[in-house]
């Protein structure tokens, strides 16, 4: 029987409740937003007593489904102050599901002056102060649990950044390398960090597992759906040789490469850091150029990155890490930027927050463009020790762009814009705009159909028919984030017929219920009204759906591309 | 006219990066892919001079056409 696990940390007290009846059929992003949604008040700070962290895996998570073991970690968040979602492979979302836990509710504070830890198992969650791994970077955490504990651990960790609650500190979760996977965006590590939680493990030994009500049509329909996966050039050959860094070069060409701090459009050393030459990288250095973020992943798009003498340097590099550090901020050396994300992920922080506000760092003078040395020392020395410097930076691009009084700083409710020019991939734009999530590309990911020619065509330059493409998108994807599918299953979703009813039918026969089409795009709709509802209470409205001015004075080059969206074509994304 | 070609992912396989190439006046991207030996079938994105073509688009001198096979990331 699917149950709740709540923790409250001002009584130190724990409980295994059923589920309401109106979550039951929610699961990932659905869930974890209705949840912030009723019990979060919209007001309230996201380092205070009133926030929840909440983790739920999705629909499917657990299941033999391809690619179905992603965990969502909602709250409000201290990066946007609205609502947010994040979610992640690794281990955990699959031990949930197996150990029956629709979503653990993390709230209070502790009044001890203590951290502490906490450990799920099938019995439910316990709390333990916890001492010895404090200060600890997220690798050290993950070897030490690996010894005190033992067995196929789930774990879930803050970094240093976690533990000083800066914005945008993530969450790292284990991979099944033993690696991590981050819920990356908006400050969650922060959230956990307030919380006095350092990590929380998870033992699914004896779990009940997984009932599947019509196994024969839930194994017809994962085939079904897996050879869709694999059949799609993107998801089936693209993603698994090149990985995401494929886009740089691609981005480049057409003019959208956000370069030296949103100034220019492409970057004169593209090809140094491109995901061909990463590709001959790896494979030269004994790498290797496919890897899975969680078990049953068949896309694979994950790779293992070897420093020169072939020795483990890091993995999950993906696109907007290595576009973040070198286009924008000029860096050239893939392996600074590859050395730089290892340091992150053992940080615990968004490398994609980081890297922005590394750029504007530059734009400020705080170090040269181009320089990856000083950006690793930064990265160790100022934001790893604590410094007030790294502080600064380590609260992300809007933190680094007022303390410094500069303006061209790209961020949409104080979340960095991600490694897509809103001037010249102007859907990706309104999904900036528009999302309650703060900036932020996976959440609508026009670039799908603006420049990828996935899910039709719509030209990158020109305004017609984004607004209904993000919309479009935004909705799809808020269904996709509750099943616990990964969202690169929306490539062979918006191309190949079949997808989507095969994933429809897996959660039919999952639990024997009978959605339709129609039902997928209702939930979809619900969970952007509910976001956009809390952040509205929030006091997050209308005038925070846009992108900073200069994005509308300043032309990109080389196609001189302004954003031109009036206020009112924006705001008719909400017309649904 | 000299028309400048880019190569993307695994198109560069046996290929090259980047050359310039020589086509007579008025060809379209469909005879530049055909002339480098790949199926229509396999072209992702087409871009001229950074911007989305057709395969109808006729090519000017000095043009850049980029091709891609079907790639994604995010």
């Amino acid at each position: 029987m699917d149950q709740i696990l709540r923790v409250n940390l001002e009584h130190f007290t724990t409980s295994n409740e059923a589920v309401a009846e109106a979550w039951a059929g929610l699961g990932g992003r659905a869930l974890t937003s209705a949840i912030v949604a009723a019990e979060v008040p919209p007001t309230c700070h996201p380092l205070g007593p009133n926030n929840k962290l909440v983790f739920a895996p999705g629909l499917l998570s657990g299941t033999s489904a391809s690619n179905s073991g992603r965990l969502s970690a909602g709250a409000k968040s201290p990066l946007t102050g609205g609502i947010k979602e994040s979610n992640v492979g690794g281990t955990a979302a699959q031990m949930f599901a197996r150990l029956g836990i629709k979503a653990l509710i993390i709230e209070g504070l502790p009044k001890t002056g203590l951290w502490y830890s906490l450990h799920i198992d099938r019995n439910g969650v316990t709390i333990h102060e916890e001492s010895e791994l404090l200060g600890l970077g997220n690798f050290a955490v993950l070897e030490a649990l690996q010894t005190r504990l033992g067995g196929k651990l789930g774990v879930l960790s803050i970094g240093p950044a976690g533990e000083m609650r800066l914005a945008s500190a993530n969450i790292s979760v284990k991979d099944p390398s033993g690696k991590i996977r981050s819920h990356g965006r908006g400050g969650l590590g922060a959230v956990m960090g307030a919380k006095r939680i350092k990590f929380i493990t998870v033992d699914d030994s004896g779990a009940p597992g997984i009932q599947i009500a019509d196994p024969e049509a839930f194994k017809t329909a994962s085939r079904a759906f897996t050879k869709a996966l694999l059949d799609h050039p993107v998801s089936g050959q693209g993603l698994p040789t090149f990985g995401t860094n494929v886009l740089v070069n691609i981005l480049n060409e057409a003019g959208g490469l956000p370069t030296r701090n949103f100034t220019y459009g492409q970057f004169d050393d593209h090809d140094l850091i491109s995901g061909e030459t990463m590709h001959d990288t790896i494979v030269a250095r004994g790498g290797k150029p496919k890897h899975g973020c969680h078990a049953g992943c068949v896309i694979q798009c994950s790779q293992v990155y070897n420093d020169k003498d072939g020795h483990y340097l890091t993995s999950g590099f993906e696109y907007e890490t290595i576009w973040g550090l070198g286009a924008n901020c000029c860096i050239k050396d893939l392996d600074d930027i590859a050395l730089a994300d290892s340091i992150m992920d053992d940080l615990g922080i968004d490398s994609i927050e980081t890297a922005v506000a590394f750029g504007v760092a530059m734009e400020a003078g705080l170090l040269a463009w181009g320089d990856g040395k000083e950006m690793l020392r930064i990265l160790r020395e100022e934001i790893g020790k604590g410094t007030p410097l790294g502080r600064v930076i380590g609260s992300g691009a809007g933190s680094v762009g007022r303390t410094y009084g500069l303006t061209r700083v790209a961020v949409v409710k104080n979340q960095a814009i991600p490694a897509y020019d809103p001037r010249s991939v102007k859907g990706i734009g309104i999904t900036y705009c528009t999302t309650p999530m703060g900036a932020d590309h996976t959440a609508g990911y026009a670039t799908a159909t603006n420049i990828l020619n996935v899910g039709g065509q719509v030209d990158p330059l020109k305004k017609d028919g984004q607004v209904e493409l993000s919309r479009n998108l935004q909705i799809a994807t808020a269904a996709i984030d509750s099943t616990g599918m990964c969202l690169f299953i929306a490539f062979p979703a918006l191309d190949i017929p079949e997808c989507l009813p095969a994933l429809i039918s897996m959660i039919n026969a999952r639990f024997g219920i009978q959605l339709t089409g129609d039902d997928v795009v209702g939930l979809g709709k619900s969970v952007l009204k509910t976001e956009r509802g809390f952040n509205l209470k929030a006091g997050l409205n209308s005038a925070h759906d846009r992108l900073p001015e200069f994005f509308a004075s300043d032309p990109l080059s080389p196609h001189d591309a302004v954003w031109d969206f009036s206020d009112a074509e924006i705001d008719a994304f909400w017309n649904f | 006219m000299n028309i400048t070609v880019k190569l993307f992912a695994h198109f560069r396989d046996g290929r090259f990066k980047v050359a310039e190439h020589h086509y007579p006046s008025g060809a379209d991207c469909r005879q530049v892919i055909l002339a480098l030996g790949f199926r229509l079938g396999e072209m992702g994105i087409v871009m001229v001079n950074g911007q989305h073509a057709r395969l109808d688009q006729t090519l000017n001198e000095a043009d850049t056409l980029a091709l891609f096979p079907l790639v994604g990331g995010g």
